[in-house]
């Protein structure tokens, strides 16, 4: 197990070494320059010039990179261009609202995927079955924006239950994380009707059925712990999704995500913003995916860890 | 002879004993705390190295310069300053500061300050992006290309006095000593901040930074020993920020904020409009904004004359304006109505798609032809994209839109023989100070055509730029009336050459809450949007 | 001939097949049955200060912003979101499935470097990938679509790659194994459709999502561009009027949520036609 974990951490250091050097390469490459972003309208060539050799960007390719690695290891992810200041902080101010939302998101989704996944699967077929499976499209055909907004007026501005915007209660988390939760439970609950339905069919649930046990008892002592498995799997995936993808529920409830960061520094070619948003959503996704495949065997002991 | 004009501090006195003529109606009220929201974060406070929309009201809110504008208006006054000499050769500055001021960490400013200031926004270390407004002061050359720590133009005689020597005569030089790049900033402050002085200003303005909380909200008190008495109004003002405009004007409504920043978002804008509440809550004024299509002289077939002027009269700017609600009026020349040197009587080209297509076909191209048109992809830039797309189509032209994140736009329109035109939408040119050459050098003269220049339609005509540099020699105020004449007919020559289309002038739209008090030109103000030191709340 | 006789008695199956049918054939038919130039933008399609127009006689569907027929574009933008919806997102599910058995199936260096590779795929930032290609490349369709392809396989291979290494351990694998059975018919007669009610809640949801996908990544330029209608687009460039203009957001959002449920249907009547100890499950 130690020596799993160990091989594990040099991958996921490898990974981020990839996804570092991928992404160093894809600003270099992208059409526009951030020291003439940083100079704006009326700066003359020559203050270009001098922002450009301040911030290290006539130097090579390899050079630039090289030294941003040289930080890295050190913890340091340099400063942004356009707010001159350091990156690490600025991340991680907004950190933690991202993980509350990530949390609070996922918990919702879960929940309600699993209630909704669980009844369609045992009601297959039936009226329940269908208004889950339309439900769930719904879900995910609905725009962000509008649900967001749509929420938003329900239950902020005509009920004035929660708040309409900000940081900081429990009854601020509550509209957006309902917002990602109910857009993205249908996932949850497809996959695990899906997969109920596969280990409802087998041939152990069956002999417990024809022992006698009751269907509550089969259902959540011996059908659903297998069908957890893909939702496990599900939400290595949205931790990755909610690191960088939940930029418009963010600006939507004003909430001071990460999201929020990443969208203004990708609009003004803040590089180390960007490079920084991206190491850290990668970390998180790794080790969400680390987690996932640890979890697996305990969920299901035949599965070995690898 | 020597004449020289000579401004005594009677003009500040009188300043500071009715700062507000303009607003007849309502007298302002003193006190109230106050929130408003923006979309983005604010960048930075620092003075040298802010420089959007946003941060540029709050940085002059928080610094004073030695001069300033009156509040809702482009008229220029003393502010640090109390009077000022101009010498007659127009290459001399001199200064007496305002006595007793202070910093808001208790210390008196002193003229070494002002140099300090000033040069630590041209030395090339800060990385800031104003040096080049600075590129009449003596020395100027030396410090931005390293070869000096100081700039030798600017002296400090004594505590009171700054003189500044020109190496050219500058007529905008008392702008150029108003813009967020001239505040004044006590060195001790900066260097304590240890390169975080965007998140821990220290200036001698109207207003304090009492806190900053990263990513969602900064608070601003009001500074006690501001030197203008009853200067501000209101005690305190919080910026929310990470508001989306809708929301923001959801809150507005509810009477949770005050002022959303980022105006009423076109979805919204004819609902508030036509209710019972919306002349109160919209206020909506002139900036100096010129929204454009640059017709880029370098690429063909718009190298030629008559086919830029046929697409000028393509256009059907009044179909535009609609399209935009009616926030803005149909522009025929580059300057904004309100800059001084607009020509009321010019009369541009007008909508007129059979003679546009005449002139095409007497140009070679009577079946049009295909080109590209760049536009930013925030609503409504890329529908006004499209509406000017249709009507090139009448013509004949088969114009491309791409719509691209603006980094990219800038980009494109920055590399020679890239874009052949541009939607200005959404990046177009905003004065940084009112004053006609501020629209010449950087988007239409031969300066700005340059790789990573802003002159995208890459239009170079020495003769003009010839009489833009004689214009801006035209430094004695007695000849103003004179240069402000022959920078209108600068813009209405360069017409003639059609290197842009002139669409539209947007108006600012700002929602406020009923309970703000002022005149509508202090939330618009032309020189920094909202006014902070002039707003105030009627009890 | 047997199938189609069989659909067409499930009346869930007969309703999907139709929409799906109608949706395809109006595609291709655009020309034909639109009432107007999808990009015309018309002088009488906007109220006097400049507001779309709800619908009316005129206008069946309404119009946008600009003035133009909401049904017009939406019969031609049905074109771009097929592609994206069934091609892109078909690719993308495919790709997903293969690498996600392999990985999942095979053990020792090649399953585990495939899933580390799938890592990698996930951490990176493909909003930047799709930034940097929008401003290097001309763009189009197939381009936003192979980005989409490109991105979205990595989901569906992380849920596959679980799934299968539950399904390698379960008895009846374990049977067939220690009765000699090769890999490639454990992999293609055992695990294979155990997975297929997965790819087929990936395969229609996903319609959905990649649709709306489309919007995003056109919006960054390396889609479709304007005035080139798509159901994505559609509902993107009016999202903000979902009040003042509802039916330019609702109506583009029901023909979606329509067509990806009516895939759905159709796709789960044909698995349990094809496969009838499975019926039920997807």
């Amino acid at each position: 197990m130690a020596f799993l974990l160990l091989r594990r951490l040099v991958q996921t250091a490898l990974i981020l070494l990839g996804v570092a050097a991928i992404t160093f390469l894809l600003l270099y490459a992208l059409p526009a320059d951030p020291a003439r972003m940083i100079a704006g309208r009326s700066a003359t060539a020559q203050t270009v010039a001098n922002i450009r050799r301040e911030l290290g960007l006539d130097q090579p390719l390899l050079v630039q990179f090289w030294t941003y690695l040289q930080g890295l290891v050190q913890g340091d992810l340099g400063r942004s261009y356009a707010q001159k200041t350091d990156v690490g902080a600025l991340i991680a101010a907004r950190l933690p609202a991202t993980l509350i939302l990530m949390a609070a998101g996922i918990f919702v989704e879960v929940l309600l995927g699993i209630a909704l996944g669980v009844l369609a699967a045992v009601r297959r077929g039936g009226f329940i079955d269908r208004l889950v499976m339309m439900a769930s499209f719904v879900g995910v055909s609905a725009p962000q924006f509008v649900a967001a907004l749509l929420l938003l007026y329900v239950f902020a501005v005509t009920l004035a239950w929660f708040p309409m915007s900000g940081f900081g209660t429990f009854a601020h988390v509550v509209l957006p994380a309902l917002t990602l939760g109910i857009l993205g439970a249908g996932w949850y609950a497809r996959m695990v009707r899906s997969a109920m339905i596969d280990v409802l069919n087998q041939d152990y649930v069956r002999t417990a059925r024809a022992k006698g046990l009751s269907s509550f008892r089969i259902v959540f002592r011996h059908a659903l712990p297998n069908a957890l498995l893909p939702v496990v799997a599900m939400i290595g995936i949205d931790i990755g999704q909610f690191m960088s993808g939940v930029v418009v529920v963010e600006a939507v409830y004003g909430w001071p995500g990460i999201g929020q960061l990443a969208w203004q520094a990708i609009q003004q070619v803040d590089i180390p913003i960007i490079m920084g948003v991206t190491l850290v959503s990668a970390l998180a996704i790794v080790i969400g995916n680390l987690i996932a495949d640890l979890v697996a065997p305990l969920i299901d002991p035949r599965i070995r860890a690898r | 002879m020597f004449k020289s004009w000579l401004r005594t501090s009677t003009v500040a006195a009188a300043l500071a004993l009715s700062p507000f003529t303009v607003l007849a109606q309502d007298s302002p009220k003193q006190g109230g705390e106050i929130v408003i929201t923006y979309k983005d974060d604010i960048a930075t406070l620092d003075p040298a190295i802010g420089y959007d929309w946003v941060n540029w009201s709050m940085i002059k809110s928080l610094f004073s310069r030695l001069m300033d504008y009156k509040p809702g208006t482009t008229e220029l006054v003393p502010s640090l300053a109390e009077s000022f000499e101009v010498a007659p050769d127009g290459l001399t500055y001199t200064f007496k500061l305002r006595k007793s001021v202070k910093f808001t960490n208790g210390r008196e400013i002193v003229a070494s300050d002002v140099k300090y200031s000033i040069e630590r926004a041209v030395d090339p270390k800060t990385q800031g992006p104003g040096a080049g407004f600075f590129g009449a002061i003596k020395g100027f050359d030396d410090l931005s290309g390293g070869k000096a720590t100081t700039l030798e133009g600017i002296e400090a005689p004594d505590d009171a006095t700054v003189v500044f020597r020109l190496s050219r005569p500058d007529a905008t030089f008392l702008h150029v000593l108003a813009v967020n790049f001239a505040s004044v900033v006590p060195k001790e402050a900066v260097e304590a901040a240890a390169g975080d002085f965007g998140k821990k200003p220290v200036g001698s303005g109207t207003f304090i930074l009492k806190d900053w909380t990263v990513g969602q909200s900064l608070t601003f008190e009001r500074n006690p020993d501001y030197f203008v008495k009853d200067m501000p109004h209101i005690d305190k003002f919080t910026v929310e920020v990470g508001q989306e405009p809708l929301v923001a004007l959801l809150r507005l409504q509810k009477g949770e904020i005050d002022i959303a920043g980022d105006g009423i978002p076109p979805a919204k804008f004819l609902e508030i409009k036509n209710s019972a509440e919306g002349a109160e809550i919209i206020v909506d004024g002139q900036q100096l904004h010129t929204g454009y299509v640059t017709l880029n002289t370098k690429v063909k077939p718009f190298d030629d004359v008559k086919v830029r002027q046929a697409v000028n009269m393509a256009i059907n700017k009044e179909r535009i304006t609609r399209i935009l609600n009616g926030r803005a009026t149909a522009a025929n020349q580059p300057l904004p109505p309100l800059m001084p040197g607009y020509d009321k009587a010019f009369p541009g080209y007008a909508y007129d798609v059979e003679k546009a297509k005449a002139l095409l076909a007497d140009a070679g191209h009577a079946d049009g032809f295909e080109t590209v048109l760049y536009s930013t992809n925030t609503d409504p830039q890329p529908r006004i994209a499209q509406a000017i797309q249709q009507d090139l189509a009448a013509i004949g032209i088969k114009a491309e839109v791409r719509a691209l994140a603006q980094a990219n736009v800038i980009a494109a329109g920055g590399t020679e023989g890239e874009a052949p035109m541009i939607w200005s939408g959404g990046m177009a040119w905003i004065a940084d100070f009112p004053d006609p050459s501020n629209f010449y050098g950087p988007i239409l003269g031969c300066s700005g055509a340059v790789q990573g220049g802003w002159n995208w339609s890459w239009y170079c005509n020495e003769a003009l730029d010839k009489r833009a540099v004689a214009a801006d020699s035209m430094s004695d105020p007695a000849q103003a009336a004179e240069r402000q004449a022959e920078w209108g007919k600068i813009f209405t020559d360069i017409m003639a050459d059609a290197p842009w289309v002139p669409v539209t002038n947007e108006r600012r739209v700002v929602a406020k809450s009923p309970r703000m008090g002022g005149d509508g030109d202090i939330y618009v103000d032309p020189t920094r949007v909202i006014n902070y030191d002039a707003i105030f709340v009627k009890q | 001939m047997h199938v189609l006789k069989s659909m067409i008695r499930q009346p869930a199956a007969l309703f999907g097949l139709v929409v799906v049918a109608l949706v395809v054939l109006l595609a291709l038919a655009a020309p034909l049955v639109a009432p107007y130039s999808p990009d015309e933008q018309m002088f009488d399609g906007l109220t006097l200060e400049g507001a779309p127009l709800p619908p009316s006689a005129q206008f069946l569907l309404g119009t946008d912003a600009l003035g133009r027929d909401l049904l017009s574009r939406l019969l031609y933008g049905a074109r771009t979101s097929l592609v994206i919806g069934l091609v892109a997102n078909g690719i993308a599910v495919t790709i997903g499935l293969l690498i996600g058995i392999l990985s999942g199936y095979m053990r020792g260096l090649v399953g585990n470097a495939l899933m580390r590779f799938t890592d990698l795929m996930m951490a990176f930032p493909a909003l930047l990938l799709a930034i940097v290609l929008a401003a290097l490349l001309r763009p189009s369709l197939w381009i936003v679509a192979m980005v989409i392809a490109l991105v979205n396989w990595v989901q569906v291979a992380r849920i596959v790659y679980t799934e299968t290494r539950g399904l390698v351990e379960r008895d009846f694998i374990l049977a067939e194994r220690s009765l000699g059975a090769g890999h490639g018919r454990i992999l293609f007669y055992h695990i294979l459709p155990h997975l297929i009610p997965t790819a087929i809640v990936w395969g229609t949801l996903g319609i959905a999502t990649t649709v709306l996908l489309e919007a995003t990544l056109s919006f960054l330029g390396i889609g479709v561009q304007p005035p080139t209608p798509s159901w994505g687009n559609i509902i993107f460039e009016s999202q903000s009027y979902f009040q003042a203009a509802p039916w330019l957001v609702f109506i583009p959002g029901a023909v979606i949520l329509l067509t990806a449920l009516s895939f759905n249907l159709v796709g789960d009547a044909l698995r349990d036609l094809l496969d009838p100890t499975q019926r039920g499950r997807g």
